[in-house]
Formats: C-alpha cells, sequence, structure tokens
C-alpha cells in the first residue's frame, strides 16, 4: 500500500516537471507579454526597461531554470498582473472555486441518484421517461446560454436571486465562505445549479444504466428470494454495486469543475479561480499559467489516488495492486 | 394557512422582491460595476485604465481632466513655465490626506521620486516623469521642477501620477497597497475593502477639499461579462455600470428602467498599410493571384482609393449600431487641436476604381486584413465590414480575425500588410498620436513607439517635432492642425470612427459622460 502511493506521489512530479515545460515552451511560442501587459503610450525605452523588469530579456532555458530553482523553494514566481506571488493570488481565489464546484458536486450526487434511481425502478413510468427526456437537455444545454436564461428570469424578470457576483462570506478555519450566509446562499443558487447541470444528468444516466443492469442479476434475485425488504434489496445491495462506475465519474467531474469552471463564473462574475486562469491566458501572465496547472495536475492526481482509494472501500475484491 | 392563501403570499413577496429590484435608489450608497477589474491598489504599479479609474477615487493628482479632457486645477491651483525647462506649480492649500496630515510640496517630491522604484512594473509611470530631473521645494505650496528638455506637455503628464503621501516611507510595497494598510490619499473617498478581481468599498471622505460627493458610500464591483454587467443593471443589483455592449443600446434606449449618458471618446480607430516594404507585401498579390514585385501601398492612390471606399457612416450605423461618430482624423469636434476643414472623407467607390486604374491597377489586387477579434468594441465585425467594401472596388480582400495576444505580437514585427487598430489619446491633443503613430519609428529619441506599419515622412517629422517644443497652448495647435493635415492629405492612416462612451444608469441618476471612458463615482449625482 505504501509503495503503491510511494509510486503514484513520484509519478506526480514527474507530471507536473512535464506540464511546466510544456506551458513555458507554449507561452513563449503565443506571443509576447510585455507588448500586451505595457501601456500603448510606452516608448521603446519604457519597453526595453519592462522587459528586463519581468525578467524576459534573457534566454528561455535560462528562465525555466530560475522558475526551478524558485520552485523547490514553494516560490513559484510572481504574477506580471498582479505582482503577485502567483500561488498566493490562486489560494485568494480559491475558496470561491471550492465552494462553486463543491456545491455542484453535492447537487449532482444529491438530485442524479435518486432520480436516476426512480428512473431505473420504473423505467417505463410517465415520469421515469421525463426523467430521462430532461436529463437530455441537462448536457446538451450550453452553460453559458442556460447562465444567462437562469439570470433573465430568476433575477432579472422575477427578481427572487440576485444576478451576479459573490455573497456575503463568514469565516471559517480563517478563511471567507460564503455558503456559510443566508446571501452567500442566494447568490450561488444560480451559478452552482448552472454547474450541476451536466453532471446531473450524467450522472442520472449512469445510475439508471447501473440500475438496470444490476436489477436482473442472480444476486438480487437471491435477496429478494430470502425476503428481504425491497428497500434494503435496492438502497444497500444494488447501491454499492452501481457505486464504482458512479464514483469514477464524480472523481473525474470534481477535478474538472474546480480546474475549468470558467464559463459560469465569467457569466456570474463569480470570483474564481476559473476566471483568474482564462484572463491570464488572454495576458500571457505566464507565472499564473504555470502554478495553476502545476496545482490542477496535482489536484487531478489526489483525486485519483482517493478515487483509486474508495474502490477498495466499495469493492472489497479490487486489489489496488497485484500481489507477487 | 390554506394553499390559496400561502400561494397569494408568495406571489406578494415575489412581486415586492420584483419591485424592489427596479426601485430608485434610495440612502446613499451606490453600487457601479466596471468592465475591467484593476491589478491593485497600488496607483503607480500598471498604467492601466482600470487601476486609474480606481486610483482616482482614493488619490488626488496634481492637475486634473474634465470630461473634454482638457486640464483643470486638482492638488495644484496654477502652473506656469518660468523657464524652458523649469516648471512651476502653486499648490492647493488646506489639503488633508486621509490620515490627517497636511499635503505640501515635500509629498509631490517623494512622488515623482517614488515612481521609478516600483518594482516589476509591467506599465511604468516613468514615461510621464522621466523628463523630470530634480524637484525643488520652493515653500510649502510651491514646487519647481526642471526637465531635462523643453516639455511643454508636462502638466498634462503629471495629470497621470497620484501623489502618495511622504509618510509611506522608503520603498512601500504593492501588499502593503492591496493589504489597504497604504492606500492613503487625498481624493474624495477612502478604500475601506478589496477583492481583487471582485469588488472594493469605499467610503466618503468627508475632509475632501472639493465638492462633497452624494454617495456615503460607494460598491465597486468588477464585472468584466457584458450581459452580466448589463443584467445587474436591469435586475437592480446594481445602479450604474459602465461600457454598456452596442448590441444592448437599441434596446436600453427605449427602455423605462435604464438611462444612458454617451459621450464621443478620444479612442478612434484606423487602419494601417504597411509601409515597412518597398518590394513585395507578405499578404498582397495580384488579381489573380499573381505575386507583386512592388508594394501597392507607396502610391498615394492607391491609400487614397482604399480609404474612399469604406463607407464609414454605414460601419457607424450597422456595425457600431450608433455607438461611434465617423471622422476623418485623430480627435472630435470640441477637442483641442481638432481641425475644422477636414471633415469625414465622402464614400465613393467609383472615385476609388478610377484613382485605382490610374495607378495601374484597374483589375484592383488580392490583400488580406488583419484584425484583433477580441480587444476593441465590434473589432471583428468591423474587419469583415471593410473587407466586403474593399472587395466591391475590386480588392479581393481576406479577413482574417485573431487573438489579441498572437495579433499584437505580429503586428509589432510588421508581419501584415493591412490592419486594424484603435488609439486612446489619453492626453486629448493631437501631439499624442502624430508622436506615437505618426512619426518615424526612432527609439533613442522615443518617437513612433507604436508606429506599426512604419510609415515615415521627414518632412512631416521635422513639423511634428517643433510642436512638442512648444509650450504657448495657442501656438502649438497651430502648428499640430498643419501637421494633422499633412498626415491626413498622405494618408498616413486611414480613420475610421471616433467611439462613444456609452454609460447605463438608473433612471433617476445623472452621469457628466467623459471623453477618457473614467467611471467617477463622485460625478454620479441624482436627478432633481
Amino acid at each position: 500500500m505504501t509503495t503503491w502511493m510511494l509510486r503514484r506521489l513520484i509519478q506526480a512530479v514527474f507530471v507536473m516537471l512535464a506540464m511546466t515545460v510544456i506551458v513555458f515552451i507554449g507561452v513563449n511560442v503565443i506571443g509576447d507579454p510585455v507588448e500586451i501587459l505595457i501601456s500603448p503610450e510606452a516608448d521603446q525605452a519604457e519597453r526595453a526597461r519592462a522587459v528586463i523588469a519581468l525578467g524576459l530579456d534573457k534566454p528561455l532555458w535560462e528562465q525555466y531554470w530560475r522558475f526551478l530553482l524558485g520552485a523547490v523553494q514553494g516560490d513559484l514566481g510572481r504574477s506580471f498582473v498582479f505582482n503577485e506571488p502567483a500561488l498566493k493570488l490562486i489560494a485568494t481565489r480559491m475558496p470561491a472555486t471550492l465552494e462553486l464546484a463543491l456545491t455542484a458536486v453535492l447537487l449532482s450526487i444529491v438530485i442524479g441518484i435518486p432520480l436516476g434511481l426512480y428512473a431505473g425502478l420504473k423505467p417505463d413510468s410517465v415520469t421515469g421517461r421525463m426523467i430521462m427526456g430532461t436529463s437530455i437537455l441537462g448536457f446538451s444545454l450550453p452553460t453559458f446560454w442556460v447562465g444567462l436564461m437562469m439570470i433573465m428570469v430568476f433575477a432579472v424578470q422575477l427578481g427572487w436571486l440576485p444576478s451576479t457576483g459573490r455573497g456575503e462570506t463568514a469565516e471559517l478555519f480563517g478563511v471567507q465562505w460564503s455558503f456559510l450566509t443566508a446571501d452567500g446562499l442566494a447568490h450561488m443558487a444560480m451559478p452552482a445549479f448552472n454547474l450541476a447541470l451536466g453532471n446531473i444528468a450524467l450522472v442520472l444516466r449512469l445510475t439508471r444504466a447501473g440500475v438496470r443492469e444490476n436489477l436482473p442479476m442472480d444476486y438480487v434475485k437471491f435477496a429478494r428470494a430470502k425476503g428481504i425488504s425491497p428497500n434494503r434489496v435496492v438502497f444497500v445491495h444494488v447501491l454499492k454495486n452501481i457505486m464504482i462506475p458512479i464514483v469514477t465519474v464524480v472523481g473525474l467531474e470534481i477535478g474538472g469543475l474546480i480546474a475549468f469552471a470558467v464559463v459560469t463564473e465569467s457569466v456570474f462574475a463569480w470570483p474564481g479561480m476559473g476566471k483568474l486562469i482564462i484572463d491570464s491566458i488572454n495576458v500571457l501572465d505566464r507565472p499564473v499559467i504555470v502554478a495553476y496547472l502545476m496545482m490542477i495536475v496535482f489536484l487531478f492526481i489526489i483525486i485519483n489516488l482517493l478515487v483509486d482509494l474508495l474502490y477498495t472501500v466499495l469493492d472489497p475484491r479490487v486489489r489496488l495492486e497485484t500481489k507477487e | 394557512m390554506g394553499i390559496a392563501r400561502s400561494a397569494a403570499l408568495a406571489w406578494m413577496f415575489a412581486g415586492g422582491i420584483g419591485l424592489a429590484g427596479i426601485a430608485p435608489v434610495q440612502a446613499q450608497t451606490l453600487t457601479l460595476a466596471v468592465a475591467s477589474a484593476p491589478t491593485s491598489v497600488d496607483p503607480h504599479y500598471h498604467n492601466l485604465a482600470p487601476n486609474n479609474s480606481l486610483a482616482y477615487h482614493i488619490f488626488g493628482k496634481l492637475v486634473n481632466t474634465d470630461a473634454t479632457a482638457r486640464p483643470q486645477p486638482g492638488l495644484a491651483l496654477s502652473w506656469k513655465a518660468i523657464d524652458p525647462t523649469t516648471w512651476e506649480f502653486k499648490l492647493r492649500p488646506g489639503v488633508k490626506f486621509h490620515d490627517g496630515a497636511a499635503f505640501t510640496g515635500d509629498d509631490v517630491a517623494y512622488t515623482i521620486a517614488r515612481v521609478p522604484t516600483v518594482k516589476n512594473s509591467p506599465g511604468s509611470f516613468l514615461l510621464y516623469t522621466r523628463s523630470v530631473t530634480d524637484v525643488q521645494v520652493v515653500d510649502p505650496l510651491t514646487v519647481r521642477m526642471k526637465t531635462r528638455a523643453v516639455t511643454p506637455l508636462l502638466p498634462i503628464d503629471l495629470s497621470q501620477v497620484y501623489i502618495l503621501p511622504k509618510g509611506l516611507g522608503a520603498e512601500p510595497s504593492i501588499e502593503d497597497f492591496n493589504s489597504l494598510k497604504h492606500a492613503i490619499g487625498t481624493g474624495a473617498f477612502r478604500i475601506t475593502s478589496f477583492q481583487s478581481g471582485d469588488r472594493a468599498e469605499l467610503v466618503r471622505n468627508d475632509a475632501f477639499w472639493g465638492a462633497k460627493p452624494h454617495w456615503e458610500r460607494v460598491v465597486y464591483r468588477m464585472i468584466p461579462n457584458d450581459s452580466a454587467r448589463t443584467s445587474a443593471l436591469l435586475a437592480g443589483d446594481v445602479d450604474f455600470i459602465e461600457a454598456v455592449p452596442t448590441s444592448d443600446l437599441a434596446n436600453l434606449r427605449r427602455d423605462k428602467r435604464v438611462a444612458l449618458s454617451e459621450a464621443v471618446s478620444l479612442r478612434f480607430a484606423y487602419v494601417l498599410l504597411d509601409r515597412s516594404r518597398k518590394g513585395a507585401q507578405p499578404f498582397v498579390s495580384g488579381p489573380n493571384g499573381e505575386k507583386l514585385d512592388k508594394s501597392p501601398f507607396e502610391d498615394v492612390r492607391v491609400r487614397r482609393a482604399l480609404s474612399m471606399s469604406i463607407n464609414r457612416e454605414a460601419i457607424v450605423d450597422r456595425v457600431m449600431e450608433g455607438a461611434a461618430v465617423p471622422t476623418g482624423q485623430f480627435l472630435a469636434q470640441g477637442n483641442y487641436s481638432h481641425v475644422p476643414d477636414i471633415g469625414v472623407l465622402k464614400y465613393d467607390p467609383a472615385g476609388a476604381r478610377k484613382l485605382l486604374a490610374e495607378a495601374g491597377f484597374p483589375n484592383g489586387f488580392r490583400i488580406t486584413l488583419h484584425g484583433p477579434n477580441d480587444r476593441y468594441v465590434n473589432d471583428e465585425k468591423v474587419i469583415q465590414a471593410i473587407g466586403q467594401m474593399w472587395s466591391r472596388i475590386g480588392v479581393q480582400t481576406k479577413v482574417d480575425a485573431i487573438t489579441w495576444p498572437s495579433f499584437i505580437g505580429r503586428a509589432s514585427k510588421q508581419e501584415f500588410s493591412a490592419f486594424f487598430v484603435a488609439w486612446g489619446t489619453s492626453t486629448g491633443e493631437a501631439s499624442n498620436p502624430l508622436r506615437a503613430l505618426i512619426h518615424t519609428f526612432d527609439a533613442s529619441k522615443g518617437f513612433g513607439s507604436a508606429n506599426r506599419a512604419r510609415y515615415s515622412n521627414p518632412a512631416l517629422d521635422a513639423i511634428i517635432e517643433r510642436a512638442t517644443a512648444i509650450t504657448n497652448d495657442d501656438e502649438r495647435e497651430v502648428v499640430l492642425m498643419e501637421a494633422t493635415r499633412m498626415a491626413m492629405a498622405d494618408v498616413a492612416m486611414m480613420t475610421l470612427y471616433q467611439q462613444k462612451n456609452v454609460w447605463g444608469m438608473k433612471p433617476n441618476l445623472r452621469y457628466v459622460a467623459r471623453a477618457d471612458e473614467a467611471t467617477h463615482a463622485a460625478d454620479v449625482t441624482v436627478a432633481k
């Protein structure tokens, strides 16, 4: 078990290094950060000064070497745009994205699994068919359109919910969270639902497929024959067996939501990391791009690790590594 | 309670909230939304419009600019050039910083000395203070600045530099500004919170030297997405927005929930033809695709034909939806150094064809027009319109709209043959575009820094250099007008239109629209 975890972590380091090389080369090829950041009126002397100030006058390999030296000390560079440490910049925006993404995941589990179970248990009923039909809309409607429609209906016309932004926050463990206040929850309702829509549909359909697959199986027949209550058959036995694909997908989705909730964050002016990364890419703020992508790679690896560990809990037949 | 009753209550509740959404501004808190987020509270860190906009609320400047970009007394009551390289500023008495310290000439000296020491600035304010070699504090309310060379525009340059109190010490860091520890200025508001990328909160400074703003509290929100910003205004979540998207203008003009305030901007859009090569152009070929050995743009008739074939009125009307004004020069009517006898070039496709034939291109030629697709208002659509207009006179045009980081890098390396850009004349006079765009590229003297097409006219250069050394405003205006006439006659660039800056607000608010695109909360007033 420990060797397995160690192997995974070493793999993580290699993937992160490869990522940094790709980003350095990629950003260098796209364009010139100085040209973008500098005032249009700056003359040639000012441009030269800015190039030196941002360290872009040195050859690429030397810039990369300096970056590595800083990275081992925990300093991933200062943002060209904000002149703050890139990691600190990401850390200040992370709570906003985290709470949005985790709420979206919670919504997709809480709404998707029960609806999927119902659709799987009663596939030919009117409600069952309606659920499946609506789920198609869930993953085919574009996120930004749904978001704008929700703002138009709930904020502009009905006035029930605030249109954009993050609400008031309260502190927990030294970090500001908005789910702790009623105003914060009101602001989070639409963006979280917007983000969750695609996932709800996904989890719903997976659950239904799993239920349909498992219901005719022998162990279910045996359990019923034994006289176990239908509730227990479904919620304990069938549910446990369909969890593996759902956990895999939810795990992948958590990573994706945290990393790339850009569209929702833009439409709802949610001050999170997604917006930070897309803005940084647009102005070629290389330190932030590198730091962000390194963090995301690390996050995905940790999530995959946790998902693998969860498999062993859900299914005792799964072994993490083959024993010699 | 019964279903009907609870339903009725629910409807009333929803209706009440709905009404509250469009209620007029109450109390004295103004919630406004800007279109770009400031990157820092430090006023000297980055010369960026959103940073300068926020800084205006908190800090003061020696020289302010009014809605038409003309200089007005700020922290300096008056200024004059006592000799060609010395400017004397008389400072306003009785001004206090937010921490109670009195404003004196020492603070001005401290500020000018601090600007060059800001670390890692991607766009430094040195641009404006570089010419100052020495600041002499003659008495607490009089400051003399010695400049390296004749700098007639020093007061205008200083209208971009915010004054900091000398009590901040040796090297105040950007973190100290962002944490608000050092965000101490002489402005109409004090900043009480700053969440980067989300919002800032300002409270009124009751000890402010100028007119007391109506607002006790300002919530300064940042909503870069156009639709989100407009929805926020319509939903009543914000009271005032800047940069109303042109696609919404037609509807908002009719909407009773919104009042608009418009002004012609200092920003104008133009098309440049590459003059860095006299030989073959990379994106130009003959009418049947054959290679052309000579650049067609060296002939003024070709340039004029291309300019005449652009229907500026149609672009303004259809593409910009009325949020622009056609122009034939750098500045709009009413601005200093606007030339009254240069009108908008008449749309004349027949005349353009004739000129092209005269110049040796009876069958036109092929060209690719480049431009950004995510930088300026409707940039993509404008270049498509121009492409169609050129194609009508026989110049078969392909259009390539590229994302800004890539576009500006390539344009700066003279990789394009024809491209579309815009320029903001921040000083409000023609010397600004003449110096940066029209003058020959000269790194040693700092001329032509944005002259990406490398246009070069030595006779015009001499006039421009003469103009930038004249301190007397009236004399300078004459020479600037002469230079503008010469540049336009030689088709140094094809100016298309001046943008309009549009602000949207609740119907009971008023704002005097500004040419420099800046949003000043203190100038938002309540209609009587």
